[in-house]
């Protein structure tokens, strides 16, 4: 139980905070990192996912990119992009080492759970109301912004806190091929056998996670346009990785 | 091109040599057989064990949170806690606890997949229509008799879709337990990583999604096995 306490004086030593390759630093590097990969993955994949969703087309396409997702290790992904000759290694601006790579891997990590919630999201909304839309002569654009997306917000939100959740933790795993960000401290300290630093590491990296996932339950609550009826539309959403779309899976798969 | 027939003519092995260096490789296969099969081997095991003792674990966990709507709450939070952490992050946390050894691996990936399958039992228990529990009931079946003959076979839809989720995802994570050196094919990447030894890379990558898409087919196949009467429904 010794690295316990090697981990408590890692943590609690001031000078494995600050300056270069610092916790802080890295801490920051990694924030970057998921936030510009969650950012182009929402700018890349919800117009799409929506869309589709509008047509009522590409379900199969929609929903089978996040089984193939969840198949592909991003492990692999993330060696197979930092070895080949593009993009390379090398560092890049503000994200660190093995940047580029790093970003394109986390970015189609993120994808998955945006597009396939985005689309079942809006395909979801009652027909009823699609019709009642219709009836009243609305054209699809105005049946689209004003009918669909906000019925569907709620779960076209879980997916991009999904998404954001997968990142930080594609992010993380990014240091184990040389990647940037927190999960540096976590691979150094196991490949150096200092056990200790290797677990205040993934101390970080855990509690950072924990609270990145409660202020996006925060922002979501905050941002939701419909009422707050009870539980239960909160915990369709959260079951994006589980039956909600294995059963769109069948429903459109066969 | 003649300094590649002489490679050829000398024997050599030409396509994973650090000179050419391919991606694919046939030769490597071959040379590297046993290597390939005992880290397939290690990730069969470590997922395999994984998921059933996922499955071992949410079952109770399912049918108490069913029974007590306070938990559920609780119990759901507290799986979506552990599945909110990095798996990065959490094999070195258990650590502590269980060294560097398949163990930490398995309990670590079996922490996630709990988290997808409290959630399908659950639902799959909830999508069992009132009417025919209370057939069942009427008809004098025991509390038992009503899970595993009434219950059970009309979530076992549900279930099998959240097994399905779980296992794939877990062949995936499989290769981060090479942090502690049990991660069946992810102790190949990271070697192809450190190396920079393509074909070894390429081909542990391949070999992760084909095992993925076989287990997800044995699935598939097993619950048109266990529950036939879904099959005319369907078409």
């Amino acid at each position: 139980m010794t690295v316990v306490s090697d981990a408590w004086d890692y943590l609690t030593t001031a000078a494995n905070w600050t300056g270069d390759d610092g916790m802080l630093q890295l801490l920051v590097q990694q924030l970057l990192l998921s936030a510009t990969a969650l950012l182009v993955a929402v700018v890349i994949g919800l117009p799409i996912a929506l869309w589709l969703g509008h047509l009522g087309r590409g379900g199969f396409l929609a929903i089978n990119v996040s089984n193939v997702g969840r198949a592909v290790p991003t492990f692999a992904l993330l060696a197979l992009l930092v070895t080949a000759d593009w993009p390379g290694t090398a560092s890049f601006g503000p994200y660190g080492r093995a940047g580029l790579a790093t970003i394109i891997a986390l970015t189609l990590f993120a994808l998955p759970p945006i597009i396939t919630n985005g689309y079942v999201a809006v395909v979801e909304v009652s027909p009823s109301v699609k019709q009642a839309a219709d009836g009243m002569g609305m054209t699809g654009w105005q049946k689209f912004f004003r009918v669909e997306l906000p019925l569907s917000a709620p779960l076209v939100m879980s997916g991009v806190r999904l998404a954001l959740v997968q990142v930080w933790a594609t992010a993380t795993i990014a240091a184990l091929v040389a990647g940037p960000g927190l999960g540096q401290v976590i691979t150094d300290g196991f490949y150096r056998t200092n056990y200790g630093k290797g677990i205040a590491g993934a101390i970080v990296v855990a509690l950072v996670a924990l609270l990145l996932e409660v202020v996006a339950a925060l922002v979501q609550r905050v941002l939701d346009p419909t009422p707050r009826a009870s539980s239960p539309p909160r915990l369709r959403g959260m079951s994006e990785g589980g039956p909600i779309v294995t059963e769109a899976t069948d429903a459109v798969g066969h | 091109m003649t300094l590649l027939v002489a490679a050829a003519a000398a024997g050599e092995p030409s396509c994973y040599s650090r000179l050419t260096n391919e991606w694919f490789c046939g030769q490597y296969l071959q040379d590297r057989r046993s290597e390939l099969v005992d880290a397939t081997t290690q990730h069969l095991e470590i997922t395999v064990v994984s998921v059933l003792l996922g499955v071992v674990i949410a079952f109770p966990l399912a049918l108490l949170a069913r029974r007590l709507p306070r938990l559920e709450s609780g119990i759901l939070g507290l799986t979506t806690a552990i599945y909110t952490i990095p798996s990065l992050a959490l094999l070195p946390l258990l650590v502590p606890f269980t060294g560097l050894s398949a163990t930490t691996v398995v309990i670590g990936l079996a922490l996630y997949a709990l988290t997808i399958l409290v959630r399908s039992m659950l639902e799959g228990l909830r999508s069992v229509p009132d009417e025919v529990r209370e057939s069942a009931i009427g008809l004098g079946f025991g509390s038992t008799r009503l899970l595993l003959k009434v219950d059970l076979p009309l979530a076992l839809p549900v279930i099998m879709a959240g097994l399905r989720v779980a296992t794939v995802s877990t062949v995936a994570l499989t290769t981060v337990g090479s942090l502690v050196a049990y991660g069946g094919l992810g102790n190949l990447i990271k070697d192809g990583v450190s190396t920079n030894f393509r074909a070894e890379l390429m081909a542990a990558s391949i070999l992760c999604v084909v095992i993925a898409v076989v287990l997800d087919l044995l699935i598939v196949l097993t619950q048109r096995l266990l529950t036939p009467w879904t099959r005319g429904v369907r078409a």
